[in-house]
């Protein structure tokens, strides 16, 4: 029982993880990228399609970057290139994204999908409660840590990583070094598009092959609330999506146990956690003193 | 050294820096020297003419070809992330290639060499403004320069951190190093410089040797003809209109500076200067007393009304007025237009602009004319957005806006930062004139020329303490150093 | 090859009303393109998408009913955004409004009286401005990012009200379905006959409140304290004008109208509480808004143009047997374009080469 709760719970953690760790080097960098939920649910749509094309889910993971980047661009362009206001074409990203991800993906309402392997390896994943848990999960799992893993050594231990930190706290100062604040942004926000592309497909090849219209239901936005639970640092957002995944599971758990409070407001339950860790996060100025981007979500016009 | 040609905004700018030269360039806001500046730090091109680099032609794409050819650049709005360490700031500016491991070493060698004593894992953030500068110098001087610009390095400086700072420019000089030193301060140019060359209006209109000159000549070839001075008569102070009592408050944000029982008294017909290094407690003072912020109630009184908990439309219903820093932002909002702005500070004022609820933006635009016209407010439309007007224009409508009201109490701060001389010497006058008629006027400020120019009174304020006021005559700029350096606050 | 933006000393006049009817414009365009990729004649898509549905009265009464939500809640968004405050969450808001409104159909039906349909509009503002006054609660007083929570509170509300539909609220003549009891007569508004039109009350209170807005907006110190405040927060506190107020107003004010839209639409479309009531009305709002400039005249256009193409969906699917969703599509398409459209009037937008020669300037 325990051994199978831990296991969903890491399918549910898994999309948040993926998508929150792109949208935290985009933010790194000074952007806010509020279309996390249409560039997911983009994902979602060309994952299952790619795997039903060419008959691997392999394929579908990689349609579902794919798509992410894709539509990221719309955003770039809109705000980098043409520094239309981030909040606003976040929003017209993730409209967009659900209208779109609906069109294409109505021939789909229905169809059987496939499922991603989890990996097998024999000895290891036979291994008493451990085993599958360690050793016996889908591809795209082990991709999540690694990313956050990755990430983090980025960030923190490359120059590449440190140009992008210092684009998001002070761009005009950035600028004034010669680094180009755009291309470097342009980067985060396809690399952003490309996680948050991940995290769709894993929904509709991994966590229920299937795709459903606007799957994603909200994790998108959860995942932002997560990038600010983290207090943009990589390593507290595994906490934090595992967290939301357990909230998530443990409801569904509770559900046919019957205890007597109606499903809706088990439902709820993910949705109202996050404003509750929203809330207790924001009051704790000390912890996101030196990880808030200075520059996010302002715009850049390089001054000439 | 370096030669260089013809440009739009520089025409036909010739200058020449010789190694182990300290070169000052000279000019008004506006004279150009910006643009020079960051062509031969590769973020302009120019458009005719060249940069000869040691004798050789050379085409500045970037600042990193110019960081790669020797040239080295200190700004005057540091580049700075604040975020970031010390020794993070550093790398940023130092090529790809360079060695990170042994970066802090480093660092804590060259600074302690140059006097200039610096923690490689301390973060921006957390320093003063003068360690700040030290952090743009260092991360200079690692990149082994040849030639390094200064832009109005000494801005933020007090007379101390200043005279350190020449002892190290002096240095540099003697290994050899060219330095081009931008400054308007015509008393330190002729004290550490060994060559001038003075801008006007994009053109070089005079190279000299500053040691030979006088600050008056080097002024009059800087601004083109002589400035109207400002006329000032001795003034009898009256009773006092403005009065801060054991004013505390605390710091606005992470960066602030909280104030320590602050005593001042303005009288009618006086103007009282607050001088102070920038970042020592004079934003949480004009918040204060502007009623932004607000606190104990007898700790601000506006002619013998305490009013510390009312807010800034109540003060300025006694006869306050009021006149931010920033001028855009603050002062004024960039986008709205001008009449929009005068509603902005006299909505509240009893004039009748906004009445029933509903704003007269007629009655607003009135008050524009009236302003233009006194003050020579140069805008293109009848009625521009803020942000169209030149600073010395939007900073004369922002002093007219509420000289126009005379107001028995002005409270303004940097007067005149960033404002030609012309507007400089209009709104200096303004606020004489305005203190001449009765009204009782205070000005926060970091430029001594001016404050010596206008004040009756001199305090200085140093991490939120204010020393006693004295009267400008019996005060000294060694005196002003020594109290912005703390000496306030032993008392 | 890049874009270079060179900022225009002034805003462009002409660009304001330039830049929407640009954005309208490439929305049509690449609404062709789609039609196209799917393999469909472009030209009659197009038609059928944006003409066909002027041609009738019954759709142009339609396409009012349709507006008339869109309009009244994107009022109130831009208070919000012309305040800088990003309330996203009006679908939840609207919701609330509905279900608060519906109290007295619902729990109290014997009470038909010419009072009743007022007091549900007012019980429907209260219930969205309290839901609305609680983002703004946690940003005031935690500096809470108000976008996440008021969209998180959508979910929240859209799952309590499945819960009464299906539970207490539930018609027990029903036969399970999930919908309350139909509403009385006096609960729903009536239709005025203007002209060959029928237009239902609604249409009257949207226009009346566009009034109202584009004179507080442009004539009152309220209206001239929401644009301070949104632009230049610092300015504002100079001026004497509270951030923080301003916060919970400009909530309160959008999520009252958000309720005012929900109640309205429930009341005089469906007659009854159901689990779904909105088709995103509250985020399309968002789009009504940004088409609009924050104007309310241009918002009363944009509501329009918007409605429209709801109306279009449903057109091109019954004569061109395309999908409905090319409709969500379109406007998502519509936002961005408006947005990035916009830039021109405070740049001009030009082509350089490569390797620019930049022109120095002082």
């Amino acid at each position: 029982m325990l051994e199978a709760i831990i296991l969903t719970v890491i399918t549910a953690a898994t999309p948040l993880l993926l998508a929150a760790i792109g949208e935290l080097v985009v933010e790194r960098s000074g952007v806010l990228n509020l279309g996390v939920e249409g560039m997911m649910v983009m994902g979602a749509v060309c994952g299952f399609a790619g795997t039903l094309t060419f008959g691997t889910p392999f394929a579908g993971i990689i349609a579902g970057a794919l798509a992410g980047m894709a539509v990221s661009l719309l955003f770039g362009f809109a705000t980098l290139t043409l520094v239309a206001n981030q909040v606003a074409s976040g929003l017209a990203l993730t409209l967009f994204g659900l209208g779109l991800a609906g069109l294409i993906g109505e021939g789909f309402v229905g169809t059987p999908g496939l499922k991603l392997p989890a990996l097998f390896i024999p000895g290891l994943t036979d291994l008493p409660v451990v085993g599958r848990i360690l050793f016996g999960q889908d591809v795209l799992v082990y991709l999540s840590f690694a990313l956050v893993a990755g990430v983090s050594w980025f960030l923190f231990r490359t120059r590449a990583g440190l140009v992008l930190r210092a684009v998001g706290d002070n761009h005009g100062s950035a600028h004034a070094l010669g680094y180009s604040v755009v291309k470097v942004r342009y980067l985060a926000v396809l690399f952003g598009g490309a996680c948050a592309g991940l995290g769709g497909a894993y929904l509709s090849i991994a966590y229920t092959p299937l795709w459903v219209e606007s799957m994603t239901a909200g994790r998108g936005w959860i995942a932002l609330a997560l990038v600010v639970f983290a207090s943009w640092r990589p390593g507290r957002l595994v906490v934090g999506a595992y967290l939301f995944g357990a909230v998530t599971i443990l409801q569904l758990h509770a559900q046919p146990l019957g205890l007597g409070v109606p499903s809706q407001f088990l439902s709820m339950l993910p949705y109202l956690a996050t404003v509750v860790v929203l809330v207790l996060i924001s009051g704790n100025r000390r912890a996101t003193r030196f990880n808030t981007p200075a520059c996010l979500g302002t715009p850049f016009v390089p001054d000439r | 050294m370096k030669r260089f040609g013809a440009n739009t905004a520089n025409d036909d700018v010739s200058l020449k820096v010789m190694p182990g030269e300290i070169h000052a360039l000279l000019g008004e806001n506006g004279a150009g020297k910006s643009t020079l500046v960051k062509i031969l730090y590769g973020a302009l091109q120019p458009n005719e003419g060249e940069i000869l680099w040691k004798g050789q032609p050379v085409v500045i794409g970037s600042p990193a070809e110019a960081r790669a050819l020797g040239i080295g650049m200190v700004f005057q709005h540091f580049s700075l992330f604040e975020a970031l360490t010390v020794a993070e700031n550093i790398a940023l500016a130092l090529p790809k290639d360079a060695d990170r491991r042994g970066l802090s070493a480093t660092i804590a060698r060259v600074s302690r060499d140059y006097g200039l004593p610096l923690d490689p894992t301390s973060r921006i953030a957390d320093l003063s403004v003068g360690e700040r500068q030290r952090v743009e110098i260092v991360r200079c001087l690692l990149q082994n320069p040849q030639l390094v610009i200064m832009d109005e390095p000494t801005s933020v400086l007090t007379p101390q951190e200043a005279d350190q700072l020449f002892e190290t420019l002096k240095r540099l000089a003697s290994e050899g190093c060219a330095i081009l030193y931008i400054s308007h301060r015509l008393e330190e140019v002729r004290a550490i410089c060994h060559h001038a060359t003075i801008m006007r209006r994009a053109k070089v209109v005079a190279e000299t040797d500053p040691t030979t000159e006088t600050v008056g000549t080097l002024a009059r070839l800087m601004v083109g003809n002589e400035v109207d001075a400002v006329t000032r008569t001795k003034g009898v102070p009256g009773a006092p209109r403005l009065t801060l009592a054991g004013l505390d408050m605390p710091a606005l944000g992470a960066f602030g500076v909280p104030l320590r029982a602050i005593d001042l008294e303005v009288r009618a017909g006086e103007i009282v200067a607050i001088a102070g290094v920038a970042g020592n407690g004079q934003s949480e003072l004009f918040d204060a007393v502007s009623g932004e912020r607000t606190g104990r109630d007898g700790a601000v009184v506006i002619d013998g009304r305490p009013v510390g908990h009312q807010g800034v439309n109540e003060r300025r219903r006694l006869g306050a007025a009021f006149v931010p820093e920033e001028r855009l932002g603050h002062g004024a909002v960039p986008a709205l237009k001008l009449s929009e702005n005068v509603v902005l500070t006299r909505h509240g004022t009893g004039e009748g602009i906004a009445s029933g609820g509903f704003t007269r933006f007629g009655l607003a635009g009135r008050i524009v004319e009236a302003v233009t016209k006194r003050f020579d407010v140069r805008k293109g439309p009848a009625d521009p957005e803020a942000r169209a007007l030149s600073g010395g224009n939007l900073q004369k409508f922002v002093v007219g806006r509420e000289v126009d009201r005379t107001p028995g109490v002005l409270v303004v701060a940097q007067p005149t930062w960033g404002v030609d001389a012309g507007a400089a010497a209009v709104i200096r006058q303004a606020l004489i004139d305005l203190a001449r008629s009765g009204s009782a006027v205070l000005v926060i400020s970091q430029d001594l020329d001016e404050i010596f120019e206008i004040a009756d009174r001199i305090a200085v304020i140093s991490r939120g303490h204010l020393s006693v006021p004295k009267a400008a005559e019996a005060m000294t700029r060694e005196e002003i150093g020594l109290l912005m350096a703390g000496g306030a606050e032993k008392r | 090859m890049h874009l270079e933006l060179v900022k225009r000393p002034e805003v462009s006049r002409v660009m304001m009303v330039g830049s929407p009817v640009l954005a309208v414009g490439l929305t049509v365009i690449f609404a062709a393109i789609v039609f196209a990729l799917q393999g469909k004649d472009p030209l009659a898509g197009v038609y059928y998408f944006f003409l066909e549905p002027l041609t009738s009265s019954w759709s142009i009464e339609q396409l009012i009913v349709k507006a008339t939500p869109l309009v009244i809640i994107a009022l109130g968004l831009a208070v919000c955004f012309l305040s800088n405050n990003w309330n996203i969450g009006a679908e939840g808001q609207l919701t609330v409004g509905a279900i608060t409104g519906s109290m007295l159909p619902v729990l109290v039906p014997e009470f038909a009286s010419p009072a009743t349909l007022p007091l549900m509009v007012l019980m429907g503002a209260l219930g969205g401005a309290l839901f609305a006054a609680v983002p703004a609660i946690l940003k005031t007083r935690f500096g809470t990012n108000e976008i996440l929570t008021s969209l998180m509170l959508v979910y929240a509300s859209g799952l309590f009200l499945d819960w009464l539909v299906r539970g207490p609220w539930r018609d027990p003549k029903g036969f399970n379905f999930p919908i309350t009891i139909a509403f009385n007569d006096a609960a729903i508004p009536s239709t005025i006959p203007i002209g060959p039109l029928y237009l239902n009350l609604s249409a009257f209170v949207a226009l009346v409140l566009v009034a109202v807005l584009a004179v507080t907006l442009g004539r009152t110190l309220k209206g001239f304290e929401i644009r301070v405040l949104g632009q230049s927060p610092r300015a504002g506190a100079f001026a004497g004008f509270s951030a923080r107020r301003m916060t919970l107003f400009a909530f309160m004010v959008s999520g009252a109208l958000a309720g005012i839209a929900g109640i309205l639409t429930v009341a005089s479309e469906i007659g009854k509480l159901q689990p779904v009531i909105s088709p995103g009305y509250g985020f399309t709002a968002i789009i009504v808004a940004f088409l609009g400039r924050l104007n309310p005249v241009g918002i009363l256009i944009a509501g329009l143009v918007i409605a429209l193409s709801y109306l279009g969906g449903e057109a091109i699917q019954t004569t061109m047997q395309m999908s409905s969703k090319v409709a969500t599509v379109v406007q998502g398409m519509l936002l961005f374009f408006v947005l990035a459209c916009d830039t021109l009037i405070l740049y001009r937008v030009r082509l350089v080469g490569r390797a620019p020669k930049e022109p120095a300037r002082a």
